[in-house]
């Protein structure tokens, strides 16, 4: 900001006091996870011995051996992925595919259009109806329960709907003189253009279906098809579900701590969101404003 | 984007002549054929998930029965909504949502303005960028692994908190199903969640703030607490009117997911909320009914609120949402 030419006492202790605060902020956002996460390599001897830990003494991996050891957790990893991926491919078709023509101002019915979607940003049929619905399309009990309800958010729409309009519409002309169809426009030149957009709906999209729990809690009863988040509170909330079988393995294996287990499985429910987190940080940041402009 | 506009009507009257409307609207239909093509699968989408169910709220005012269907079912009019004001839930569930929606506009709002205007006065841009990678964690980090993570460190079964109070105290405090506990449990969950990810917008909108305007304020020897009040504060006025908006809108909305997981037999008293009964009498027990009459309610009075503050705000010169 501005350079200034002398600093006086207060603002100096300001600055130490606003430095030192922040760095507590900072560390405070990331410490319960950082607990979790050596929780989860802990020995009954050292939860006994100590109640919180970030380095653990001795590392062990029994915890994870143990939740690996059924295809429980394994299940509900292959339903989240599953989801994450083809939910995400279905939201990125589907808002694209709408977006596109919506952004076309000369598009005969645009603005009713436009304004029956903003509409259910306002007011939905709520929670049970839309229930009645899924479940007369028979999706109760599927994967597409997980996917189809949730397939476009009105709100990503219009956003990307308003970068598409934003874009050089000379370059659209320009391709449409040489020839180039509706679909070869949209394949060929205004997807190209809009990677950052797209990349960082694809992020907000695969994060939400991963973290999703609401979707599978109301139209998804049998255990096999629980996603991983659902998994994730039978074990850890409900300890109603093993998250392992101690038959299956080695005689000599001690069945780890519960704690243990518990932390192990919350970081494997974690994982993937640190793994593409510094991927999605690249982005989102720009992808928040995208949102807040208006139009 | 106006010429495109112009081609468009242009390329239609290449004819000479005037065609009728019907003609008009036939041309263009076939001229944007793929593009009504592409619109297609969208708004299948928005018909059949989100506008059919508006069309099941009719549900609320009859007495569904399953095996009678929807159509044949009796209309009762406003019997359940009666019904549903003479319970005693109500005002339970009322006093639940008002008193969370009222705790989390009192401590969660004003905390990213907050830390924003703290980080925005950082200078060392790498410090800056490290505590935002930092604070931005939480909000990736799905609800049931919040809750999970306060549960495994709440529990007087071997949580770590309490095993620390133990040993200081010598008693155990029980967290998870005291109800005296919930409401700063939800808020402090939502703080730790939410707080960094809110900063991103005030920050964006201190960033446009002009610096001459701080040069100016230095000149006449404004202390750095009277450049906030007068300079910054002022700067992100609008974008604090407009979240508060929006914010109004979802008062009767607590987060299903964040009170469904906290919530047990014991807090229930504090913590069942227009949506958990909802899906507490719908889902589970099929009072399919009586639940959307429930959800109407609850969805009307935030249509309101929304358009209410909206107004509200216009009335006090800021620029509103719509």
């Amino acid at each position: 900001m501005v350079k200034k030419q002398y600093r006086s006492t207060g603002e100096v202790a300001f600055d130490i006091f606003n430095y030192i605060i922040l760095g507590i902020i900072g560390i405070v956002a990331i410490l319960p996870f950082l607990f979790v996460v050596a929780g989860s390599f802990a020995t009954e001897a050292e939860i006994t011995k100590r109640a919180v830990f970030l380095i653990p003494t001795t590392i062990s991996f029994d915890a994870y051996k143990f939740i690996f050891s059924t295809d429980t957790i394994v299940r509900s990893i292959g339903v989240s992925l599953y989801v994450t991926v083809i939910g995400t491919i279905v939201n990125l078709f589907f808002t694209v595919t709408m977006a596109y023509p919506m952004a076309k101002r000369y598009l005969m019915g645009r603005n009713t259009i436009l304004n029956l979607v903003i509409f259910t940003m306002l007011f939905g049929g709520g929670m049970i109806p839309t229930y009645l619905v899924i479940r007369d399309l028979q999706l109760l009990d599927t994967l597409n329960a997980l996917i189809l309800p949730g397939a476009i958010s009105a709100f990503n729409l219009i956003i990307v709907k308003n970068f598409f309009q934003e874009l050089p519409v000379e370059m659209e002309e320009a391709a449409r003189i040489d020839g180039c169809s509706e679909l070869g426009l949209l394949w060929k030149i205004v997807l190209p253009l809009s990677k950052p957009v797209l990349a960082t709906f694809t992020l907000f999209y695969a994060v939400g279906h991963w973290n999703n729990f609401f979707s599978a809690l109301l139209y998804i009863n049998d255990p096999s098809k629980w996603p991983l988040q659902v998994m994730l509170r039978q074990i850890v909330m409900l300890s109603q579900a093993a998250a392992g079988d101690l038959s299956s393995m080695d005689p000599n294996f001690v069945q780890p701590p519960e704690q243990s287990i518990k932390m192990a499985v919350i970081v494997v429910g974690t994982l993937p969101i640190m793994c593409v987190y510094p991927f999605l940080q690249k982005h989102f940041a720009k992808g928040v404003m995208l949102g807040s402009v208006k139009g | 984007m106006k010429q495109g506009a112009a081609i468009g009507t242009a390329e239609i009257h290449t004819a000479g002549v005037y065609p009728s409307k019907r003609e008009l609207i036939f041309k263009r239909l076939r001229r944007d054929k793929w593009l009504y093509i592409l619109l297609t699968p969208g708004l299948l989408y928005f018909l059949l998930f989100k506008y059919v169910p508006m069309w099941g709220i009719l549900l609320a005012f009859k007495d569904f029965q399953p095996f009678l269907g929807f159509m044949k079912s009796e209309w009762v009019g406003l019997e359940h909504f009666r019904t549903f004001f003479q319970n005693p839930d109500f005002f339970m569930l009322l006093r639940n949502t008002l008193v969370l929606s009222l705790l989390n506009l009192v401590f969660f709002f004003p905390a990213p303005i907050i830390l924003a205007l703290l980080l925005n006065e950082i200078r060392l841009s790498f410090y800056k960028r490290t505590i935002q990678t930092l604070i931005y964690v939480p909000h990736f980090i799905s609800m049931v692994i919040v809750a999970s993570i306060s549960y495994v460190f709440l529990t007087t079964q071997g949580g770590a908190v309490n095993e620390f109070l133990y040993t200081v105290t010598g008693s155990k405090i029980d967290f998870l199903a005291d109800p005296d506990w919930f409401r700063p449990l939800i808020i402090l969950q939502t703080i730790w969640k939410e707080c960094g990810w809110g900063t991103i917008i005030f920050l964006a909108a201190l960033a446009g703030v002009d610096v001459e305007q701080y040069e100016a304020a230095v000149m006449d020897g404004a202390s750095r607490w009277r450049q906030i009040w007068h300079i910054t504060l002022p700067a992100i006025r609008s974008t604090i009117v407009i979240l508060l908006i929006l914010r109004m809108g979802t008062i009767l909305d607590n987060g299903f997911e964040q009170i469904y997981l906290m919530m047990n037999a014991l807090n229930r008293e504090v913590a069942e909320v227009f949506d958990t009964y909802v899906y507490a009498l719908g889902i589970t027990q099929g009072a399919f009914s009586y639940s959307t009459a429930v959800g109407l309610f609850k969805s009307v009075i935030g249509v309101v609120l929304v358009l209410g503050t909206n107004w509200l705000a216009k009335k006090f010169g800021e620029s509103g949402l719509y």
